[in-house]
């Protein structure tokens, strides 16, 4: 296997939480509901995905509780949002302290147990084709799974019925309603979706990223991911883009941080003094760096107030009560 | 059955007063359903949790210890998400107070007199203001959502912390502790009252911020801006007032004194600089400007409520060993409980049957809806 070949694969593996979780929230948001709890529902699904493939052994069934449990899980942000119509923003950000205090509280017996892992793919003949084999047919499930999701609601949203009716919710909840569309029951099954996806992130993160619980593993990804969402102004296949975007930005400091200078000797010259200076910026520098591109890439993308309020769903965080 | 919410012509009152204790009387009873669930006897694990920290002159102290920086940061946030700023990266500028606040007694150890820790306060709460300008300029000049930028400031700042504590401020003689050097004694906040506790002049601080904050709100020209931007941007701006200056101010305030709160915490009951400096006070702050109702006298109560959560998880850890993980499941919940009461204030909660299709019962369904 190849240098650039393993990276590849690394990228892949650290883009698709990122895409998971920002792909449930894409539907989120465009059905008009911004949920902020994207990391507690991370996290939630992580805890449940490792405690059951360790008590179960298998992996499979971790994935699958993983993603239920992101998915009820949301709906206590679904009931105070929708059904009681407090505050979006707040109410996410509960949902991430619920969130990050009881996935502690479950995990704590699963800190430094070994996990099970969800092996990656191996079909004979293909996953062995040169060069492209492994990225193609041998990567781990998850990958997959994000890449169908994708193209999933990219399909749903633009060439469904069903998708134009949730998009026509996010934007104008009040026409949508007067049109007899059953306005709220459509937001549920969104933020569903969302905690369903979210859960999927969360167990990918502990059933394949690492196969490990860590208090706190998901480290502002949820956050991310909603940053994702508006950079690519809610559109399924720019948040495709921005996932790897971001998965190569980790990978690349991950790998800036574990080379030694010593190993690229053969370097020319002037590519080795570049390392050199590389290398002697602080670990902690380096590990800001998906933070920071996540501040700057915002920015970037808001500068331009008409571009955004175009693409935003117009009723995004508005609450909704339905006059009789 | 489903929920049918009516508004209500004029706010609750009486809600509006009760919603905080229906919450934390609800959090006891979900307190008590997880105990159980742990195996637990509910009642030893609520009065481990609630009561026992209240029985102990030192642990009065420590309640005060842990109250100051949640009630200094949370009246700062109160200012914010009364204009709807939702700055959510106090726990950032607690870090930067901290760090430039330290900078004074690290790299001026020989400068020891009284006006040492004015000058550190200071410093803290421009650390901190400063910290918390950078998501409000992005806001006020590239419309980019603060929320994000703010959470990710965060990370950052607790990167630079260590950072400095792991190498140019690491302390040569702790072994191989990261950590700087302890302050000197003129870079120490003195204890209120030191023969029977720690508590220190940070919950004083909190206080008198919390009434300034008070003032400001409810009796100057400034806080009347702040919550008109805050409800409806438009009608601030015919009143002439700016937005952007209001973004920029609510942020530098609640930025300062999260900044305040961070050297008061490190100059306080830590004494030094260190990897972690926080238990999460910057987010749980946020818990307790809503369980405050954003009113700067509710959140002083509310910040004890906050503190007494840590204390009384620390308690249940000896008392009856169950994790001290619980403690911010008990936090999320209030906060959801909170929220969840607020509703009551704004409109009145139905249950109503699902509809009978049939005719006869339309002038039912007219009553059951009603208009009163």
């Amino acid at each position: 296997m190849g240098m650039a070949e393993a990276i590849l694969l690394t990228i892949a593996t650290a883009a698709t939480p990122l895409l998971l979780a920002a792909i449930g929230e894409l539907v989120v948001e465009r059905s008009g509901v911004l949920n902020l709890g994207v990391e507690g529902m991370m996290l939630m699904g992580a805890v449940v995905a490792f405690g059951m493939a360790y008590m179960t052994g298998n992996a499979w069934f971790g994935v699958l509780a993983g993603a239920i449990a992101g998915m009820l899980f949301s709906l206590f942000f679904g009931f105070l949002a929708l059904t009681l119509v407090t505050n979006q923003v707040a109410t996410g950000l509960a949902l991430t302290l619920l969130g990050i205090g009881l996935s502690g509280m479950i995990g704590e017996a699963f800190v430094g147990q070994p996990g099970v892992k969800l092996g990656a793919l191996d079909i004979p003949v293909l996953t062995d084709i040169p060069l492209v084999g492994r990225l193609l047919f041998g990567q781990d499930p998850m990958f997959y799974i994000s890449l169908l999701l994708t193209a999933g609601v990219m399909w749903f949203l633009f060439r469904t019925r069903a998708g134009l009716t949730l998009r026509s919710v996010g934007d104008s909840h009040s026409s949508a309603h007067a049109l007899g569309i059953k306005v709220i029951a459509i937001r549920y099954m969104a933020v569903m979706f969302g905690g369903f996806c979210a859960g999927l992130a969360g167990a990918q993160l502990s059933l394949v990223y690492t196969t490990q619980w860590i208090e706190n593993m998901t480290a502002g990804r949820g956050w991310i991911a909603l940053a994702l969402v508006v950079f690519a102004s809610w559109r399924p296949w720019r948040v495709l883009a921005g996932a790897y975007l971001f998965g190569a930005i980790t990978i690349a400091q991950l790998h800036i941080q574990a080379t030694n200078l010593g190993d690229l000797a053969g370097l020319p010259g002037p590519l080795y003094w570049l390392a050199g200076l590389v290398k002697a910026v602080p670990s902690q520098f380096l590990s800001s760096l998906p933070y920071l591109a996540t501040i700057v890439v915002l920015v970037l993308i808001s500068r331009n107030r008409r571009l955004t309020m175009m693409n935003t769903p117009a009723s995004l965080g508005r609450p909704f009560v339905p006059d009789r | 059955m489903r929920i049918e919410l009516v508004r209500r012509p004029l706010q609750s009152k009486l809600f509006s007063a009760l919603s905080p204790f229906i919450a934390f009387a609800l959090m006891v009873i979900a307190g008590a359903i997880i105990f159980a669930a742990l195996g637990k006897n509910p009642v030893d694990g609520l009065y481990a949790y609630f009561i026992d920290p209240l029985t102990e002159v030192w642990s009065l102290h420590e309640l005060a210890i842990k109250a100051a920086p949640l009630i200094l940061i949370a009246v700062g946030l109160s200012v914010c998400f009364l204009s709807s700023n939702w700055n959510i990266g106090a726990e950032g500028q607690f870090t930067m107070g901290a760090i430039a606040g330290s900078v004074i007694p690290l790299y001026f150890p020989d400068f020891q007199n009284a006006s040492v820790l004015p000058l550190m306060l200071i410093f803290g709460a421009v650390g901190g203001a400063l910290y918390a300008g950078i998501p409000a300029i992005l806001k006020a000049r590239f419309n980019t959502n603060e929320i994000l930028t703010s959470l990710m400031l965060v990370y950052v700042a607790q990167l630079i912390l260590d950072w400095l504590v792991r190498g140019p401020w690491r302390d040569p003689a702790a072994m191989s502790f990261p950590q700087a050097p302890p302050f000197h004694a003129w870079a120490i906040v003195p204890e209120l009252f030191p023969m029977s506790g720690r508590a220190n002049w940070g919950i004083v601080f909190a206080i008198v911020a919390a009434v300034g904050i008070w003032f400001m709100m409810s009796r100057t020209l400034k806080g009347f801006e702040i919550k008109v931007i805050g409800q409806s941007p438009r009608a601030g701006r015919f009143g002439g007032f700016s937005t952007t200056r209001t973004i920029i101010f609510a942020f530098l305030v609640s930025g300062a004194l999260a900044g305040l709160a961070g050297i008061t915490e490190v100059a306080g009951a830590i004494g030094r600089l260190q990897p972690s400096i926080s238990p999460g006070y910057g987010f749980a702050a946020i818990i307790v400007a809503f369980l405050g109702r954003l009113n700067p006298l509710g959140i002083i109560a509310a910040g004890f409520v906050l503190a007494l959560s840590y204390l009384g998880g620390e308690a249940a850890q000896i008392a009856i060993g169950v994790t001290d993980k619980t403690v911010r499941a008990f936090q999320g919940m209030l906060l959801f409980f909170v929220l969840a009461c607020d509703t009551l204030i704004h409109y009145r909660v139905r249950l109503v049957r699902p509809a009978p299709a049939t005719a006869p019962s339309a002038p039912a369904l007219e009553t059951a809806h009603g208009h009163g």
